[in-house]
């Protein structure tokens, strides 16, 4: 075949724009990384979590997330007795009405706890990378998504910041981001696990808390895990297939 | 933070939904009802309600053209709205919004007020002064052919126009109620009834508006108002009501005695942060008060004048309460938080891009757009007279 170079002249920008967007469907190289290999997931394990903030911190400063605005945080709950022993008499019920903080996601760690009643506990709180997620479902534009590996990331630059995600997050995970005007969430540090490092908050956490999990892997100690512990996942009513899965969670917990 | 009552997400402090987003239902629910209320005369032959045939077309398409801006307004990045046209989301009922929109405006009103007025623009663009004769000749679409059979034609494809139309309308505000409705993450939203509730409000709120602006108008042109055409439309208007107040009442009443999980927490905000607007302005002033005024005119028979005054005070309590159904389910559906542990409130801007300056033009902004409607396409008969007799 010959090519002229008026030929030659109109194929080479339209080439051109062939391949940019050959080039923005192409993931980051990862060059031993497999998306049909992994899917991934989070164990939080609450009675090691010991509220110290290290996680949110962390995770604020490996991924640049905005003051006031939150991928993980942590809540402290405090639980109150059935039976209260000073008064004698029956409280309303604890597990509808528990008394929970998070004062700025618990990043600073929370004041002493004074209540001698009831019962303390901490719980972590971040994306919970749902399988069945209802955010990318109402999504107008497809720019959120789970990926084949079952992270659920948004595309920022194809965002139409339209908040209905926002809406539609049952755990409360997402937010505009108040710079870039597009929502924002956990990302489950997408960048590190793809390379195969651990996320942000998993390093960061000094009590072991907070564990990656990959389901496909045979050898990821999740298995034996989830098959002898009391593991449950956030509001399962919702029926999202969420996958941070919270190791002896009270049932005051939403 | 200020604001916070008891526990709420960090991530859900502020309010993502501003009082844009509450403008917007508003509005297409303006748009819907007003042409369902055209379409009563159109297909449903309800001779009484003529006089008000092409104002609530023109008002349709004054509210429809303002529509989206407060969504524009909105948007964290407007410049990528165009992608919902081009790479729209299956599963998503707001990738909907730009296709029901268009089908909406092109395909339904503007063909209908277009057929239903070429006979004029086509004598119009033959007499009217130099510079507006060029914009009909431009909305004739290069036909001037109005003859006896080109303009039963006309009718005749008006008709059927209106008959999608009716559907349209339906899909229209339908959908805005499927957006909140399917969000099955918040309960004050997640209800099948919803869109149902949205179509009847929406139709409430049209018939009063067109009413209402029709009384202004014709008062305006120093014209008499035609008490037979009020009397219908206010007929239409009060079992309309009837029937939303009912559906209103049967999603509260479905609530209450079914008191799920969220119940304790939306009853604790119903009768504090939103007391005002929902039971204050939305159910008493707003709803109970309109439909008692309203039913009054249909039982007692009262002198002309004490009907006028009572259809003008219904009608503006109706739009009044009708907004506040809107900010109730909106603003309402952010106050509380998703772990039914705590409150937030909803700070508006003044001047800010979202703020209530912004949400005061867009409101105005339609009335604009109906004044210029009105001075292209005047929806009035005895205006047309003279131009078509000298034209013969």
């Amino acid at each position: 075949m010959k090519i002229t170079r008026r030929q030659m002249l109109i194929l080479l920008p339209a080439a051109a724009v062939a391949w940019e967007s050959v080039l923005a469907g192409t993931p980051e190289t990862s060059p031993n990384y497999k998306l049909s290999d992994h899917w991934w997931g989070m164990l939080i394990d609450i009675p090691k979590c010991i509220g110290c903030g290290n996680c949110v911190r962390a995770c604020q400063t490996e991924n640049d997330v905005p003051d006031g605005h939150f991928r993980t945080w942590v809540e402290r709950y405090h639980r109150s007795d059935w039976l209260m022993a000073n008064s004698g008499v029956i409280s309303a019920n604890p597990l509808i009405d528990p008394e929970v903080i998070s004062p700025d996601g618990g990043k600073e760690g929370f004041p002493v706890a004074t209540d001698t009643e009831g019962k303390y506990f901490f719980v972590p709180k971040m994306c919970n990378h749902c399988a069945d997620s209802p955010c990318t479902q109402v999504c107008p534009v497809g720019a959120t998504f789970v990926t084949p590996d079952g992270v659920v990331l948004v595309d920022q630059t194809y965002c139409l910041g339209c908040a209905y995600c926002v809406q539609a997050c049952p755990y409360g995970c997402r937010y505009i981001h108040p710079q870039k005007k597009v929502a924002d969430k956990c990302t489950l540090c997408y960048h590190r696990i793809t390379k195969g490092l651990t996320t942000a908050c998993c390093e960061a956490c000094p009590t072991g808390a907070r564990q990656l999990a990959d389901l496909k892997n045979p050898n990821d100690p999740i298995h034996e895990f989830l098959k002898t512990h009391n593991v449950q996942v956030l509001k399962p009513q919702m029926a999202t297939g969420a996958k941070v899965f919270y190791n002896e969670l009270d049932g005051s917990v939403r | 933070m200020s604001g916070v009552e008891g526990f709420m997400y960090p991530n859900e402090i502020g309010l993502e939904w501003s009082v844009l987003i509450v403008l917007y239902p508003f509005i297409t629910g303006l748009v819907a009802g007003a042409f369902i209320l055209a379409s009563l005369e159109r297909v449903f032959r309800v001779e009484a309600i003529k006089p008000t045939y092409r104002l609530a077309l023109l008002t349709a398409l004054a509210f429809l053209l303002v529509a989206p801006l407060p969504l524009q307004l909105h948007l964290g990045h407007p410049e990528r709205s165009p992608e919902m046209y081009f790479t729209p989301h299956s599963t998503s009922a707001m990738a909907m919004f730009g296709y029901v929109y268009l089908w909406y405006l092109m395909a339904v009103l503007v063909l209908e007020i277009w057929l239903d007025y070429r006979r004029e623009i086509v004598l119009f663009s033959q007499s009217a002064g130099k510079w507006t004769r060029w914009i009909y000749k431009l909305m004739t679409l290069g036909s001037n052919n109005i003859s006896e059979r080109s303009l039963a034609i006309d009718e005749r494809a008006g008709w059927i126009v209106t008959l999608i139309g009716i559907p349209s309308a339906f899909l229209l505000h339908g959908y805005v109620g499927f957006i909140f409705g399917s969000i099955k993450a918040n309960p004050w939203w997640s209800s099948p009834l919803m869109p149902v509730v949205f179509i009847f409000s929406a139709m409430v709120s049209g018939i009063a508006a067109v009413m209402l602006l029709y009384m202004a108008i014709t008062k305006l042109r120093k014209q008499t108002i035609e008490i037979r055409c009020v009397d219908s439309i206010a007929m239409y208007l009060f079992y309309i009501f009837i029937i939303d107040f009912s559906l209103e009442m049967l999603d509260l009443i479905h609530r209450i005695y079914e008191a799920d999980e969220s119940f304790r927490s939306l009853n604790f905000m119903v009768h504090t942060q939103l007391y005002f607007s929902q039971i204050v302005l939305q159910i008493c002033l707003g709803t109970l008060t309109p439909i008692f005024l309203l039913g009054i005119t249909q039982v007692v028979k009262l002198p002309e004048i004490a009907r006028k005054r009572i259809y003008a005070a219904a009608g503006s309590l109706t739009l009044i309460g009708i907004f506040a159904m809107r900010w109730n389910v909106v603003i309402g559906g952010q106050l509380f938080s998703k772990s039914f542990l705590g409150y937030t409130t909803y700070k508006m801007g003044l001047v800010t891009r979202e703020g209530l300056l912004v949400a005061v033009a867009l409101t105005i902004l339609p009335l604009f757009f109906l004044w210029a409607l009105v001075k292209l396409l005047p929806p009035w008969p005895e205006k047309n007279v003279p131009i078509a007799a000298a034209a013969d």
